[in-house]
């Protein structure tokens, strides 16, 4: 029986998350690489599932993004069955169950999982192995151990919105420095009680040349 | 461990104008997908005005250069004079065809003006065999987008400044689609008049 060979589609990235008093907070650099050959550096790689959940993309870049497109019509209608929002913790788990039946097709997907629902804010990560873990400091990606270098030694629970954008961008910052399937602009996102908002996307070459402070603290 | 040739990354690009050339490497040392250094530039200089820039595999670039400098060198104690641009790629590829089963994993490029203060270009691959074009020649991880860069800006006679200006530009935008070769640039314009060393600003990510 011939052996499947799974398609290869796979591109380096840098994507962060972490809980904080005031909600989560995502990060996550925007390159699209074809081998060495950069295809993109205006990538969104967070998916605004519904306005209180967003999903990451690391991986590939079509497994992550119908997947979790798939699971906001799951939530959608859950929504509309059971006339109450959807929690962070079984969102991630209908992403988790499709991700397990697949395992061994050749998905590739490393994706987290943020929202606020009743009890607070929460973090799922899930991948293609059928993993998923709740937690509160979450790095995904070819650059994530350079972004855990920086959110380790500086994250706090008690960070300020300001400060946790500034870590999540500092973060994406120096992993894009290193890594260079990691790069282009870095995207922001922070869920609190009313939903998630979206911060200006800022191009790392701005952030290292015209801000350096942004960058080196 | 992966294709041997793009285990470092690299890029490099040489350009003649009206009596003047220039050569410009990345500064970018990895190993593979991780950056270690970005203060690594390619380029080598035999006289004021002849230069070689190497791209490939940097354990062979560290080896390959040391055994030209003695080669040059050599060159300057026996004849009593430095070596010209045609003498050095000749010198360079018979040193590669040496190693014909057993390469140095290396794809240089040489400027230069020779002794008629004419501009003088050439590369060749890691085995020796040379191109001699009147235009531009490019080596490194980032060689197909410095070809259709250079093969779109470069025009015939271009003057020092425009040619400098034109070499930086088609290097910032082919680098800039290639992930394994940028983190900035060092450009050497040579003339007759002298050889100017410059450093360029590019994407650190």
């Amino acid at each position: 029986m011939p052996k499947f060979t799974p398609l290869d589609f796979k591109k380096g990235t840098t994507t962060l998350g972490f809980v904080f008093n005031d909600g989560v907070l995502i990060a996550v650099d925007s390159r699209a690489t074809m081998g060495p050959f950069i295809g993109s550096q205006t990538v969104k790689k967070v998916i605004e599932i519904n306005k209180y959940l967003l999903g990451t993309m690391a991986g590939g870049a079509a497994d992550c993004y119908f997947w979790e497109r798939y699971v906001g019509k799951e939530c959608r209608l859950y929504e509309l069955q059971n006339d109450k929002r959807i929690s962070v913790g079984a969102a991630s788990k209908l992403l988790s169950n499709i991700l397990y039946h697949y395992k061994g097709s050749g998905l590739s997907v490393g994706s987290m999982i943020a929202g606020y629902d009743p009890d607070g804010p929460a973090l799922y990560y899930c991948d293609s192995d059928g993993e998923r873990i709740k937690g509160n400091l979450f790095s995904v990606g070819s650059g994530s151990t350079y972004a855990y270098g920086i959110l380790d030694s500086e994250y706090r629970p008690d960070l300020t919105v300001e400060e946790a954008v500034a870590l999540g961008r500092r973060a994406i910052y120096h992993a894009t420095h290193r890594d260079t399937m990691s790069g282009g602009n870095i995207n922001v996102y922070h869920v609190g009680p009313d939903g998630w908002t979206r911060y200006d996307p800022v191009d790392c070459y701005e952030m290292h040349y015209d801000h350096p402070e942004l960058a080196i603290e | 461990m992966g294709d041997i040739s793009t285990y470092n990354g690299s890029a490099i690009l040489a350009m003649t104008g009206k009596n003047c050339v220039a050569i410009i490497s990345d500064k970018r040392f990895g190993v593979q997908y991780q950056t270690i250094s970005m203060d690594f530039d390619k380029i080598y200089s035999v006289t004021p005005k002849l230069f070689y820039g190497l791209g490939g595999l940097v354990t062979d670039m560290q080896t390959f250069s040391s055994k030209l400098k003695f080669r040059t060198n050599l060159y300057e104690i026996k004849n009593g004079r430095t070596m010209e641009p045609a003498v050095l790629t000749k010198c360079i590829s018979s040193m590669l065809y040496e190693k014909r089963f057993g390469p140095f994993f290396v794809q240089p490029v040489i400027a230069g003006l020779d002794k008629d203060n004419k501009p003088f270009i050439a590369s060749m691959d890691s085995i020796g065999a040379c191109t001699f074009p009147d235009d531009f020649v490019v080596g490194g991880t980032a060689e197909e987008n410095l070809f259709g860069m250079s093969e779109s800006l470069w025009r015939p006679d271009m003057e020092a400044d425009d040619l400098k200006h034109v070499c930086t530009q088609c290097f910032l935008a082919g680098i800039n689609r290639d992930a394994l070769s940028g983190w900035g640039a060092v450009l050497y314009l040579i003339t007759p008049d002298g050889v100017i060393r410059e450093d360029i600003e590019g994407r650190m990510d």
